[in-house]
């Protein structure tokens, strides 16, 4: 139990990444990774919106979709699931703290069209484990490993948009081939982290 | 009239490429891109969701109710999903499988409704299609061309059919394809800069002829100057 506890963890954050290796939420990756800040902020809003949204889909999916034969439908399920519960979050949050909103806000609208989210979704829809952790034994899937996996897909996804948002703030003011500005240097840049993570897939 | 469709064309597929200018719909370009075929379905079934979803769009733009646009837009696209979905499980299922997460995932690929909301909303029915298609077909240009140079480098193999026997792992890996696809845009980015600015200097030279009145050349040498990227 506790060694699948890990390897969910570690595969989620790490080995497959979800910016890096997965090329999942890559919008945001390029969009908002300007300032650390920034790209901090984001990744805790995307984190929140994931693990929100795996816990109702998941159950949404497993005990009353699949027992009523509507399975088809869960792209379009899924997609109101997530901008309903991100509409939500952003009343509560500028509800309850306005300093919190006015830092994250601005972001919450964006993650609705983020690949990430609907990607947790849909992977954590497996029958067994080992399907989406390599290399684990062969443990049924319930909503604690989906909601585990949820999070720390959320954290590496944090991870790796705080990483960028370090090294686009040193580019910046380096010397850059007009041609390789913006997005092309930023994805040779990428390319090289994507280099560091791919050696946990080894692992 | 006939010009403005071949506008449109020409922007969806050069002047906005979805892939290498707007850089949209990036998580299925990096994705799919690691063998041409795949690159090449990839690009078709969005194109097929994008001329869909731009027709119908176009059809009920004037029944939509502007508040609730962008729900009305997602509802569409994405049952326009599940039904390619249905279809490729069904008639083509190696592309299914290799598809995996991204098929469901081209529900939010912002060029979709990002063509929805900028293009589709406004225009008539012809210049919605003409627009999908070529979008689209912008964008399986780019995947495929993707798809190409990291298989080639990859596995030294073609379309499938293998040419070398070499293979060079980083093309075929996540780095590579993040290396491939900032290389294509700085590429891309190159060329049509150069030819724009040779357009440029073309109609500049002949306003000039028309003009016979020969002007005095530092503003060449300094365009000239500019061009060294």
């Amino acid at each position: 139990m506790l060694t699948a506890i890990i390897a969910v963890v570690v595969t989620a954050a790490f080995s497959q990444n979800f910016i890096l290796v997965k090329f999942l939420g890559i919008c945001p990756f390029l969009g908002v990774s300007k300032r650390t800040s920034g790209a901090a902020s984001m990744g805790v809003a995307v984190t929140l919106v994931m693990l929100l949204a795996t816990l109702v889909t998941y159950p949404l999916y497993v005990y009353v979709l699949t027992p009523l034969k509507i399975e088809f439908l869960e792209i379009i399920f899924f997609i109101f699931i997530i901008a309903a519960l991100v509409q939500m979050l952003e009343k509560i949050i500028a509800k309850l703290s306005p300093a919190l909103y006015r830092t994250m806000g601005i972001y919450l609208p964006l993650i609705t069209t983020n690949c990430a989210i609907l990607g947790v979704a849909e992977l954590v829809l497996v029958n067994d484990l080992s399907e989406i952790v390599s290399g684990s034994a062969a443990i049924s899937m319930n909503l604690g490993f989906a909601l585990l996996y949820a999070l720390f897909a959320g954290l590496g996804f944090t991870l790796a948009m705080v990483l960028m948002g370090g090294v686009r703030e040193r580019l910046e003011k380096l010397p850059v081939a007009k041609c390789l500005k913006g997005f092309p240097i930023t994805m040779v840049a990428a390319s090289l982290m994507a280099m560091a993570f791919y050696v946990f897939t080894l692992i | 009239m006939k010009n403005k469709y071949a506008k449109i064309a020409f922007d969806g597929l050069i002047t906005n490429n979805a892939s290498f200018k707007l850089v949209l719909g990036t998580c299925a370009a990096l994705g799919m891109s690691s063998s041409a075929i795949g690159g090449f379905g990839m690009g078709i079934s969005v194109t097929v969701v994008l001329l869909l979803s731009n027709v119908l769009i176009s059809m009920l733009r004037k029944v939509i109710p502007s508040a609730v646009r962008i729900p009305a837009f997602v509802v569409i696209i994405a049952t326009l999903v599940t039904l390619l979905r249905m279809a490729l499980e069904k008639y083509m299922p190696d592309l299914y499988d290799s598809m995996g997460v991204f098929l469901p995932l081209i529900v939010v690929n912002c060029m979709i409704l990002g063509r929805a909301e900028a293009f589709a909303s406004k225009q008539p029915v012809l210049d919605s299609a003409i627009d999908g298609v070529s979008t689209g077909l912008g964008f399986t240009v780019a995947l495929t061309l993707m798809g190409m140079i990291r298989e080639f480098f990859g596995s030294g193999s073609f379309f499938g059919i293998e040419l070398f026997d070499f293979s060079i792992g980083f093309f075929a890996s996540a780095p590579g394809a993040f290396f491939t696809y900032g290389i294509c845009i700085a590429l891309f980015l190159l060329i049509t800069d150069n030819v724009e600015k040779t357009a440029r200097k073309k109609r500049a030279r002949a306003f000039r002829v028309s003009q016979s009145a020969p002007l005095p050349a530092p503003e060449e040498t300094e365009k000239k100057e500019a061009e060294t990227c």
